[in-house]
């Protein structure tokens, strides 16, 4: 009864990483752009076929090593100078020197919860529910199966002409995906 | 160092040489790493070290909690040595966990593609013993329900932590290091557990991995992303490690007893942690490869590299006592020259010759090809640099304290029945969490095995060095 619903897209399958980076530079080339491609493994030049961006991670990343080392050297800067100042040893109260050890370890902290929590985010995961979870074979793409979707909101999709398209590209199988 | 990968010799032994024997394709290799997990029966051997390794945990949580019933007074510490099994402990475990960081990081940016059996399970490593490590301060503080007291908090004392102190450096940078340890296990092990998720045929199985899997589904923008987080992961874990053992030393270095306030300490303790790290490694591939079947991902490549890598650590470590005992006699200071001579001569000479024994004469052996690919000499001799470590560490420890400046307040040190049930009993708290790792978690990294397999590369590695990314060509015309 929910057959009006209009289908995720395609899913195609290839046999080999060459055959996906192909088939993705072929649909590029057809003028696709609302595509994703999936393997077991990450594959070199893959993104690229696809016509993707580089990632923004690397910058956010950056951010999160400055915060932390700022947060780090300031929480010791206000222990030592205006929360609790001490004479240890008769050395100055901002001895900066002192302070080196606990701001490294709090940007290296902050760069790596923001290497981590920020490439989740980006890749937004966690995601328990996606329609490709509908394909069996699909469970192939932890293991040894390599595939290519187009999804149905691409401007040029359309079911037959793009199943037709996708079929060309030899691959293994060529499924619709529902919502 | 001793990483370098050339083609094997001595190709005619029964046992590969190369990082991946056998026949393996991308699905061969995923079943056979998975199937240690997904199998529905649990070993007898299994089920028998577990329950001795559980049974040694539970001694654990015994002696801690008469431990904190009763005091420290329970242990061997008391002025002059109040550093003893605990600190040598904490030491020895948190330098254990630096070889798991070193095989994941480092040897990934340095592009060593041996690492790829053995970070998995490296990783796991120094997880436990950073855990079995922490333990150590705490209980050590003897009011161990204060601890959070060496957090920098806002509270109704108006006190705040003392950051001139390395003691205070520790706590940051041990709490640093088991926070990115885990974040790196965590990550690497995403898409393997979205492995598990796919092939578990029990609903317990798939509801679990599929919750820690977190949905991946492999897509490239996400693989994209991971590799970039990955990398810059193994980026920020290099320098942490070093920073980390750097300033466990200087908890000694900064002090004035004679035998620690040494400037060669940091690099020399980075050594150690790496040496012994790797012994502990080797401890435990032997026999999980021989018991699991694995000589096809855990070959001799790995086994003659990781002694290699142990051979030059020690190296360094056999210069750190040279050094240590020309300083000594350089600085032509009454207090560290007696020192030293109480290392040779004293009471606890036996420890120090052990400990030269063990972790300088017996493991010059791996300089032969011959004892590198024995196996079982190669395990004995990671048991003896084990022991070695722990030995150098008690020696530092208890023989720089039991006699310094003033005669009269000379005194002795021993271990007492509680200090050898905790220590025994962390043992068995490693071993037990590595059972229960095996058990429920791919050991091996399954999504790396994959990219070791010649089909993995879109293109054939061509011989000269191809330009960068393959471009998208006709594509974007």
């Amino acid at each position: 009864m929910r057959e009006t619903l209009p289908p995720y897209g395609l899913l195609a399958e290839f046999d080999t990483p060459a055959d996906l980076i192909r088939a993705s530079r072929a649909a590029y080339g057809e003028g696709y752009r609302r595509m994703e491609a999936y393997s077991p493994f990450p594959v070199e030049g893959l993104t690229d076929a696809l016509g993707q961006r580089p990632s923004r991670l690397p910058f956010v990343v950056l951010m999160g090593g400055i915060l932390g080392g700022l947060i780090g050297y300031g929480l010791q800067y206000y222990a030592e100078v205006i929360g609790y100042p001490k004479n240890i040893g008769g050395r100055p109260f901002h001895s900066w020197p002192a302070f080196v050890p606990v701001t490294f370890e709090c940007t290296v902290l902050g760069a790596a919860l923001s290497a981590v929590l920020g490439m989740l985010a980006l890749n937004g995961l966690p995601m328990p529910y996606h329609p490709l979870f509908h394909v069996p074979s699909f469970a192939r793409a932890t293991r040894d199966g390599f595939f290519l979707s187009i999804k149905a909101e691409d401007p040029k999709f359309n079911l037959e002409a793009t199943a037709q398209f996708l079929r060309g590209l030899s691959p293994r199988d060529v499924q619709e995906v529902p919502q | 160092m001793a990483t370098e990968t050339p083609p094997a010799a001595g190709a005619a032994e029964t046992e590969t040489m190369e990082i991946i024997g056998g026949a393996h394709t991308f699905g061969t290799v995923t079943d056979k790493i998975s199937a240690i997990v997904l199998t529905k029966k649990t070993g007898r051997g299994w089920q028998l070290g577990f329950l001795v390794a559980f049974a040694i945990t539970m001694m654990l949580l015994y002696a801690v909690a008469y431990l904190i019933s009763t005091g420290i007074g329970i242990w061997g510490n008391n002025v002059p040595v109040g550093w003893g099994f605990d600190i040598t402990n904490f030491v020895w475990w948190i330098g254990i966990g630096h070889a798991g960081t070193l095989i994941s990081a480092v040897l990934l940016l340095l592009n060593q593609k041996w690492r790829t059996s053995i970070n998995r399970f490296a990783e796991a490593m120094t997880l436990f013993a950073v855990a079995c490590a922490g333990m150590y301060p705490l209980i050590h503080m003897g009011r161990a329900w204060f601890f959070y007291w060496l957090m920098p908090y806002p509270n109704t004392m108006q006190l705040w932590p003392q950051f001139r102190s390395p003691l205070v450096w520790d706590v940051f940078a041990v709490s640093t290091y088991a926070t990115v340890s885990l974040l790196f296990w965590y990550v690497g092990l995403i898409p393997d557990v979205a492995t598990l998720r796919d092939r578990s045929t029990s609903s317990v199985g798939r509801v679990v991995y599929g919750i820690l899997s977190m949905g991946w589904r492999g897509s490239a923008t996400h693989w994209h992303r991971y590799e970039t987080a990955y990398l810059l992961l193994a980026g920020l874990a290099t320098p942490l490690v070093v920073s980390v053992h750097t300033v466990v030393s200087f908890d000694f270095a900064v002090g004035i007893i004679p035998g620690w306030h040494t400037t060669i300490f940091p690099p020399y303790f980075v050594a150690g942690a790496i040496y012994s790290g790797f012994a502990m490694v080797l401890t435990l591939a032997i026999p999980i490869r021989a018991v699991y079947g694995l000589q096809d991902f855990i070959t001799l490549k790995h086994l003659d590299n990781m002694a290699k890598v142990m051979l030059a650590t020690g190296l360094l470590v056999a210069y750190g006592y040279a050094m240590e005992a020309f300083m000594a006699w350089y600085s032509n200071s009454t207090y560290e020259k007696f020192l030293m001579l109480n290392r040779f001569g004293g009471p606890y000479a036996f420890s120090y010759w052990m400990l030269i024994a063990c972790n300088i004469v017996i493991p010059q052996l791996m300089w032969f090809r011959a004892v590198r690919r024995n196996v079982p000499l190669l395990f004995v001799i990671s048991l003896i640099v084990n022991v070695g470590m722990w030995l150098e560490r008690y020696v530092i420890i208890v023989v720089s304290l039991h006699r310094d400046f003033l005669p009269s307040s000379w005194g002795m040190y021993a271990g007492t029945v509680w200090d050898w049930a905790t220590y025994i009993g962390t043992l068995g708290l490693f071993v037990a969490l590595l059972f229960l790792f095996i058990r429920f978690l791919p050991m091996i990294s399954i999504f790396e095995m994959r990219t070791l397999l010649p089909g993995a590369h879109a293109h054939p590695p061509a011989p000269e060095h191809q330009p960068g990314h393959a471009q998208p060509g006709e594509a974007t015309a």
